[in-house]
């Protein structure tokens, strides 16, 4: 089973993808803001991340930007949720080594679509 | 795969409100010009959040709102606009607004879109121009054309593989879009020397038959587009142009405005049907509420352990019950029961924590109110908030609130000074106004101080006298004088205001606060301030009484309203019309109520100096209850009558005694009413008339 790690600080979107992700036959670990993640990401592997940008204590560019640094992380897909306002974060993202972005809002089909893009 | 999206609108409602709370506090606490750039951050995200869980969840008209709040917010936070007094002000209001879509959207109801639209059109001002809300409508391009071949030419940077992305996932995404035959390069592999396993050095011709528009096969590449050089072209069409992925800022901007156009054809016509939506019943708003309550887990912990402890104690008396009753084991038993009944006594306290919650959601409300009242007061107002982790019942607490509000309004319009008035005492130009809170004893204390001009004497005493509450000849102490302002019909200001003085006043404040079981009293210094302190109850569930027998009967009488129990003096009792009997307590005449009477007992002692006379106050007024005896003082668990039995006239309430009778619990303003003292609705009671005929 292809394990993702959600991460987002709202709860009702962590449990929506969660919740989504995990009826689609994925394992899935969440957290609620970078640092978390981070520490998470580091005591297991994964097959994918999925994290909100704006978020408290670590966002998820930095997030990215840490777990792509890590020799495990080198090729994982890492995905940011973001806004339509948001443009200029999808080249920040891109710059700290996010695979791709999901724009918000999304409904659980849309997200299981774009996550085959890179997770199959 | 279909998900009911509605499973997640309670989280997402109790998350947004929450947010609403933090922007709120985080906006009282922004400095235009002095803005801490963690606060506009947090402030950001909270807006963010509601904005994007609101998207998701379908709520647009919360979403399309919230999103001219978030551009400014993020326009701020990244410098690109100075934050002043006017953004705050318009994000405070935005704050309201969106709780109030927020509540409408949680009750099922049609929200009223009449202030987001006007709040709406004030950003978009101060945005300059109209903002795009973005909807993709521009993007959809009738689908079920022609089939057309495409010849797609991929080639990827050898960094590919770092940014996680995936060609084999790629081009098998696009043999799901229409027929594809794929060609590989291989001629860029370099020797095995010079290999790095890393890098990516494969690159493909694509030829794609399908009926999607070109659109959908640049989405495929979309996130590659910087790391991959990609040509996409049309084939045996009728144009060979080449459309080449990379984007060209024109058609983007073309598409900006078609969107924003969109945007505003949706938005007017919502404006006039929002006053036909207001009218929807209250009944649907109910049911939405949640009634639960958050418990800390150490609080469930501590319950848990103390259910243990119940549970030794209860196997330790059952052994002891089992053995021979010697010396010995009754020693055990009576040191068993004494455990017992200390465990009881731990977990009724931390049962009762459970309903407790921290006076911090009542006090933080204040900040707002202080700041909207005193700006619109012209005054400057520094609130103090102390012991905001004292906790009570959360009953109690949604009680109180708005005596609090009432209270808090009244020192900053009556009782602070303006700046002006302030200097000229030599004053501070900014008031303080303290809301404190602590427990003392069984109660919960609140007080509300101002360091304003106190309550003025002469003023009230005039007042008093103009409206016949005293006359012109009483002798007062201060303290006397002070306590009128809560007798009925008693406001000083001179001219109604806004803010508070609208007639009605003290007295319903000292009769909510009452109906708790609590009291209020001012104390105040002629320009130092005033202090109001409330003083409650911490539950509603127990209550200080005191048995009294009346008759074969026990009754309760709550602790709080007893002013004292004495002797009656046969002298100093005379009768007045109806055959009233009143007692003269020093200054005082106090009517006698003899419970038994009341209640309709035989058999109790009727004559006075036998008796024992319980005075207790109520709505301001002094009656003695005459009973037999007094018995114990211990705290009773409050049962209801209404839900057991039906209401009844004089009592509040039930319990159960120790022996296992039930007991009734004497409301002492029911009782005041069935005694006749008072007619329904009136303030006064009937015998005060005549006790003026009395002392004259």
């Amino acid at each position: 089973m292809k394990k993702i790690l959600a991460v987002d600080d709202s709860a009702s979107m962590r449990q929506m993808v969660g919740f989504t992700l995990k009826k689609a036959g994925f394992d899935v670990t969440e957290a609620k803001d970078g640092s978390e993640a981070l520490s998470i990401a580091k005591q297991q592997g994964f097959d994918a991340v999925i994290s909100d940008v704006n978020m408290p204590v670590m966002d998820g560019i930095t997030l990215i930007k840490e777990l792509r640094s890590l020799p495990n992380y080198k090729f994982t897909p890492l995905l940011m949720l973001t806004t339509e306002s948001g443009l200029d974060k999808k080249t920040e993202g891109k710059a700290a080594g996010a695979t791709g972005w999901i724009v918000k809002p999304f409904n659980p089909e849309q997200l299981l679509a774009v996550l085959k893009k890179v997770i199959r | 795969m279909s998900i009911d999206l509605s499973q997640f609108f309670d989280v997402f409602f109790e998350e947004s409100f929450e947010g609403l709370d933090i922007m709120e506090a985080e906006l009282l606490n922004l400095q235009p010009g002095h803005e801490d750039s963690e606060t506009i951050n947090t402030i950001f995200r909270a807006a963010h959040s509601i904005k994007g869980g609101s998207g998701t969840f379908g709520f647009t008209s919360v979403a399309n709102f919230t999103h001219v709040l978030e551009t400014l917010l993020d326009q701020i936070r990244d410098g690109r606009r100075q934050l002043t007094a006017e953004h705050v002000n318009l994000l405070l209001q935005s704050v309201d607004c969106l709780r109030a879509l927020l509540t409408a959207l949680q009750a099922e109801e049609e929200p009223d879109l009449s202030n987001a639209n006007e709040l709406k059109v004030k950003f978009e001002e101060i945005l300059g121009g109209k903002e795009s809300v973005s909807s993709d409508t521009a993007d959809s391009i009738p689908q079920g054309q022609e089939s057309q071949t495409y010849q797609i030419d991929f080639k990827p940077l050898p960094h590919l593989f770092k940014t996680g992305n995936e060609p084999l996932y790629m081009l098998s995404e696009l043999s799901e879009l229409g027929d594809l035959e794929t060609h590989a390069f291989c001629d860029a592999i370099p020797e095995i020397d010079d290999f790095n396993p890393e890098d990516c050095y494969l690159s493909w011709r694509l030829y794609l038959t399908t009926s999607h528009p070109e659109s959908a096969i640049k989405e495929v590449f979309e996130w590659v587009e910087d790391d991959a050089e990609i040509s996409i072209t049309l084939c045996g069409g009728l144009f060979e142009d080449d459309v080449s992925v990379s984007t060209t800022p024109e058609p983007e901007s073309e598409k900006k405005e078609t969107s924003s156009n969109d945007t505003q054809n949706i938005d007017v016509p919502k404006t006039p049907s929002a006053t036909a939506t207001k009218a929807k019943p209250e009944a649907s708003k109910k049911s939405a509420e949640s009634t639960s309550i958050r418990v800390g887990i150490d609080k469930v912990d501590s319950l848990i352990n103390m259910v243990g402890e119940l549970v030794i104690t209860q196997a330790m008396l059952t052994q002891l019950g089992e053995q021979e009753p010697t010396e010995n084991t009754l020693a055990a038993m009576q040191e068993g029961l004494a455990q017992l009944a200390h465990n009881t006594r731990d977990l009724q306290e931390n049962v009762m924590r459970i309903r407790m919650l921290p006076i911090s959601f009542v006090f933080s409300r204040f900040p707002r109110l202080v700041r909207d009242t005193s700006q619109k007061l012209n005054k400057q107002v520094e609130l103090k908030l102390l012991g905001e982790q004292t906790e009570l019942d959360k009953t109690v607490m949604e009680k109180i609130s708005d005596p609090m509000v009432h209270l808090v309004r009244n020192s900053l319009d009556h009782g602070l000074e303006t700046p002006e008035d302030r200097i000229k005492a030599g004053k501070d130009p900014v008031g303080t106004v303290t809301l404190n809170a602590f427990h003392q004893g069984g109660n919960i204390v609140i007080e509300i101080m101002d360091d304003g001009r106190g309550l003025n004497t002469e003023k009230i005493k005039s007042k008093a006298i103009a409206n016949g509450l005293i006359q012109a000849t009483d002798e007062l102490t201060i303290e006397e004088v002070n306590e009128l302002i809560f007798r009925p019909g008693f406001s000083t200001a001179d001219e109604v205001s806004d803010i508070s003085g609208r007639g009605v006043g003290m007295d319903v404040v000292r009769r909510n606060i009452q109906a708790l079981n609590g009291s209020v009293e001012v104390t105040s210094a002629k320009g130092v301030g005033s202090t109001f302190t409330i003083r409650l109850p911490l539950t509603l569930a127990i209550l200080d009484g005191q048995l009294v027998k009346v008759a074969k009967h026990t009754y309760i009488i709550p602790l709080i309203s007893i002013v004292e129990s004495l002797q009656i003096d046969i002298k100093k009792v005379s009768k007045v019309g109806n055959g009233l009997e009143v007692l003269r307590l020093r200054d005082e005449y106090i009517p006698i109520l003899r419970l038994y009477q009341l209640f309709n007992h035989g058999g109790a002692i009727e004559e006075l100096d036998k008796t024992l006379l319980v005075v207790v106050e109520s709505d301001n007024h002094k009656v003695g209850l005459l009973v037999d005896d007094l018995l114990a003082q211990q705290q009773v668990v409050i049962k209801s009558l209404e839900a057991n039995y039906q209401k009844v006239n004089g009592i509040s309430g039930a319990t159960i005694l120790g022996d296992g009778r039930v007991s009734l619990i004497v409301d002492i303003s029911g009782l005041i009413k069935l005694s006749g003292l008072k007619r329904p609705g009136t303030q006064e009671l009937l015998v005060e008339q005549e006790l003026d005929e009395v002392v004259s």
